[in-house]
């Protein structure tokens, strides 16, 4: 419900295809002349369309001071415009029998609706509408910003894991603002007013800064058509910011960070580390790093969980995370949680000593056929998946990549060896550009 | 028998209110030789298959003093079976690229199979084994066993997982349906290999299972497949548990947990799936709490409020019992003026009913949003399982439309009053609420 998106760990699965039929096949893509850039996947199993317009503005987007303003305007975006009443836009989809959210993260926001699919055009002209016509009352807009402040404590300040994870990211990122929560610091939010909201939605809100996805039931050059009329009209925004934001200096010092909370029941460790992201044109790093994950954590066969949950039984539960899907530099992700009996400072002991050992033995190379293999089927999974499509080429494109890097990404995983791995792994896993993070409870004795 | 499965559109061209799509996919119905009935939606034009089993009983076919032995054994099919052990076993679904997934309700055990045409056999061949011939291993027992004590003591710290227990515990009491699936940590502890066996000859039975499925698979195929997997299963399953009556009264009971925001379940007895009036009921629940910001809880208590940032209510027909239940989240401070509301909604339903514009504007969504649901082959699996597990026929789906649109405002209202019962709505809320305390109205 115009709800985040987590980035950690969700990893995009995705390569050479086993059936004749490829993703590529159903994608074509466009630019219209104001800039926007227009991607059609189609699957004509069923007569249903998903509409989706991808801002490449996301929460490290932001100026500083008014952290989660990227989300509340998400929410703001649904009160209406100069034509529109609040809620008009979702009454009048649901009208349709369709559905609509959106989505905000670090580097993106997204909106989206599923409809059938000789809707596509009237889903276009609402949303065309709203990416220029906003109109916000200075007042209504304030108890919106008492749902987002809700939205915090359900997600966050209830749980002491997510606001472990908060502190352990504001860690790593010293200087970057992905060291900033997507939904914001609380003491931030309570203040975010119409003006923040406001020079957000100027800044950003505009064709050229925009990815426009549509897929299922619908043939390119009607989605193109359609595109002209109701997107083509609105003028490109020649004042859109180069989209630099500050980068982190040199980590030169581990960084350690413990979290209590009487309401933790499971104490756990977890390790990240600074790490590169897919780049346009130069994604083989992130790919041996996304093998990597797998390989350590991706399932009970990895290196992590048959070390320590298998043969020597000292944890409940490990885990490797990384997602190369990110503007700026991103984290690869470790995770311990011990069995009863062993304390936290054992747990981190054992995952660096079952890493050390990995990095000695080198990558098993029946273990990581098998995972190519799955990556290839996947892509065959992926075609009967026509919403999770457009969310791959719509966060790709709105993190810094180009159709072509997610066109070449399957063949790029295939090619990578079990080297090329270990090096990426012992390039990475650096204690200096490093947060170690411990969760415990009061109850936990520490040696 | 065999069809292909796909939609057939009939669409209109009108913009705002035009007629909704109608759901036609064609569903064979297939039996197979020893006699096992299954329903598919064929689609060829991507290799694989989706596979859902349903076993009736679930989690409510623990023995006495055996709560958590279905759950367990659940956890441990794709932990060794046959010749593999544990590692074996996923290698190989692994090497296959198929997922097998095992879960367990109050009322079935579900299995979720996903694999590729290309290796079909091998593939239904690993699922046969991971369902006859689990190995029960002692050490997978006590990884497994580790893992859901570590959820057991994770849920007792979550204030959403508190609430949903502390409610269940009130409306159920000793019924299976009162306790957590998992069992306690106790009652986890004590559960024995023999348990595990005894509890997968139980829940897992031939005469308990519903098939749906979806994807690259002919009938002939599918009902010879079918026979092979299941053919070892016991025939009968163990007794399934007597029905039993909610009763509830009107008031809060306040769970004290040190977290910034409380949570709130609430509810009362509700409506059976089999009921008459459950359709009526849905679409007036659609109106009342249902998914949409329009819906009058969404509106009420969000958006003119601001006091939350979700309130759903949604109708709960287990197999042997019935709930009506609601779900909300405020901060401590606001969570008594959340409730208020919700009463006064409630309250105001029963006794006025919906107007013609929301019933009609329901209807429009609900018929509207149906055949969008039929979004690739797992799902589609899903619903074909779902819908048999429900006791409705294959025809539904191509009926199910024209039931909602013959609801009228008349029957919405009679539902209304009769489903709607602010005299027993009770809310367990857990958390630090202000100005609430233990109390019946």
């Amino acid at each position: 419900m115009r709800r985040l998106i987590a980035l950690a760990g969700a990893c995009f699965l995705a390569a050479a295809p086993l059936s004749a039929q490829t993703i590529q096949d159903q994608v074509t893509s466009f630019e219209l002349d104001n800039g926007m850039d227009v991607v059609v996947i189609e699957d004509h199993r069923a007569p249903a369309v998903v509409h989706m317009v991808w801002y490449r503005a996301g929460s490290a987007d932001e100026e500083p001071g008014v952290s989660g303003v990227a989300h509340f305007l998400e929410h703001l975006l649904f009160k209406g415009t100069e034509t529109r009443a609040p809620g008009e836009f979702s009454e009048i989809v649901k009208a349709q029998g369709g559905t609509d959210n959106a989505f905000t993260s670090y580097d993106y926001t997204g909106y989206f609706q599923r409809v059938a699919a000789d809707r596509l055009g009237l889903m276009m002209e609402l949303e065309a509408d709203r990416m220029k016509n906003l109109q916000l009352d200075r007042e209504d807009i304030l108890t919106e910003r008492d749902v987002i402040i809700e939205e915090r404590n359900q997600r966050v300040e209830n749980d002491p894991g997510a606001l472990f994870r908060e502190q352990s990211t504001a860690a790593q990122f010293l200087n970057h603002p992905y060291g900033t929560p997507v939904i914001g610091w609380r003491h931030e939010m309570v203040n975010l007013d119409l003006d923040d909201a406001l020079a957000y939605y100027e800044k950003f809100y505009s064709p050229n800064n925009a990815v426009l996805v549509v897929a299922g039931d619908v043939e390119p050059d009607d989605v193109l058509t359609l595109a002209k009329q109701h997107y083509g009209p609105i003028p490109a925004n020649d004042e859109l910011p180069e989209r630099t934001r500050p980068q982190e200096p040199p980590q030169m010092a581990e960084r350690r960070i413990t979290f209590t909370d009487p309401r933790v029941a499971q104490p756990y460790v977890m390790r990240s580390y600074l790490a590169p992201e897919r780049d346009p044109g130069d994604q083989r790093k992130a790919a041996a790093l996304t093998l990597l994950a797998e390989i350590l954590g991706g399932s009970q066969t990895s290196v992590l969980p048959q070390a320590l949950q298998f043969e020597e039984k000292r944890s409940v539960y490990t885990g490797a995370f990384y997602s190369g899907l990110s503007l700026d530099d991103t984290t690869f992700g470790l995770i311990n949680m011990p069995s009863e009996g062993i304390t936290l400072e054992q747990a981190e002991a054992d995952m660096d000593r079952v890493i050390a050992e990995f990095l000695e033995n080198g990558v098993d190379p029946e273990q990581l056929e098998r995972i190519k293999f799955q990556f290839r089927a996947a892509q065959t999974y992926a075609l009967d998946n026509a919403n999770s499509l457009a969310r791959l080429y719509g966060s790709a494109l709105t993190s810094g990549l180009t159709i072509e890097d997610v066109n070449a990404w399957p063949d790029i995983v295939q090619s990578i060896t079990g080297e090329e791995i270990v090096a990426a792994a012992r390039e990475v896993f650096d204690r200096d550009r490093a947060v170690t993070g411990f969760l415990r409870n009061d109850a936990e004795v520490t040696q | 028998m065999s069809f292909i499965g796909k939609f057939t559109a009939a669409l209109t061209a009108g913009l705002l209110f035009a007629l909704p799509l109608q759901a036609e996919i064609d569903i064979a119905e297939v039996e197979t030789e020893s006699g096992v009935e299954a329903w598919l939606v064929e689609e060829h034009s991507i290799p694989i298959v989706a596979l859902e089993l349903r076993f009736r009983g679930g989690a409510s076919l623990d023995a006495p003093g055996k709560r958590g032995a279905t759950n367990l054994m659940v956890g441990l099919l794709e932990e060794g079976a046959g010749d593999m052990d544990a590692r074996a076993f996923a290698e190989e679904a692994e090497a296959l690229a198929a997922s097998f997934r095992f879960d367990v309700g109050d009322d079935a055990v579900s299995v979720s199979a996903r694999f590729l045409k290309e290796n079909q056999d091998e593939a239904l061949d690993l699922l046969r084994k991971a369902l006859t011939q689990p190995r029960f291993d002692q050490d997978a027992i006590d990884r497994v066993r580790a893992q859901i004590a570590s959820v057991i003591r994770s849920d007792a710290q979550d204030p959403d997982a508190i609430a949903s227990m502390q409610f269940n515990e009130r409306a159920f009491g000793d019924h299976p349906y009162g306790s957590r699936i998992e069992g306690t940590l106790d009652s986890l502890a004590a559960l024995e290999r023999e348990d595990l066996v005894e509890a997968h000859e139980g829940a897992l039975a031939r005469d308990r299972v519903h098939v749906g499925a979806a994807g690259a698979i002919t009938p002939e195929e599918l009902a010879g497949a079918l026979d092979t997997l299941l053919a070892d299963l016991p025939q009968t399953g163990a007794a399934l548990p007597e029905d039993i009556d909610v009763s509830t009264e009107a008031g809060v009971t306040v769970v004290p947990f040190d977290v910034p925001q409380s949570v709130a379940v609430f509810g009362h007895d509700g409506l059976a799936r089999d009921d008459p009036d459950f359709l009526a009921a849905y679409v007036l629940n659609e109106i009342l709490g249902g998914g949409g910001f329009e819906a009058r809880l969404m509106e009420e208590v969000r958006e003119k409020r601001g006091l939350t940032y979700g309130v759903y209510s949604y109708l709960v027909p287990k197999d042997h019992a019935a709930l009506y239940l609601g779900r909300v989240s405020s901060a401590n401070d606001r969570m008594a003026e959340a409730i208020e509301v919700i009463r006064d909604e409630w309250a105001k339903m029963a006794e006025t009913g919906v107007t013609e514009e929301e019933l009609e504007s329901a209807k429009t969504y609900l018929t509207g949003a149906y055949p969008l649901r039929f979004d690739g082959n797992g799902q589609i699996a899903n619903i074909l399982v779902g819908m048999q597990m429900d006791g409705l026929p294959a025809s539904y789906v191509s009926e199910r439309n024209d039931m909602i649109e013959a609801i009228t405002l008349e029957d919405i209202q009679r539902v209304a009053a009769r489903i709607l019962k602010p005299e027993a709505l009770r809310f367990v809320v857990v958390g630090q609420p202000d100005d609430l305390e233990d109390a019946n109205q």
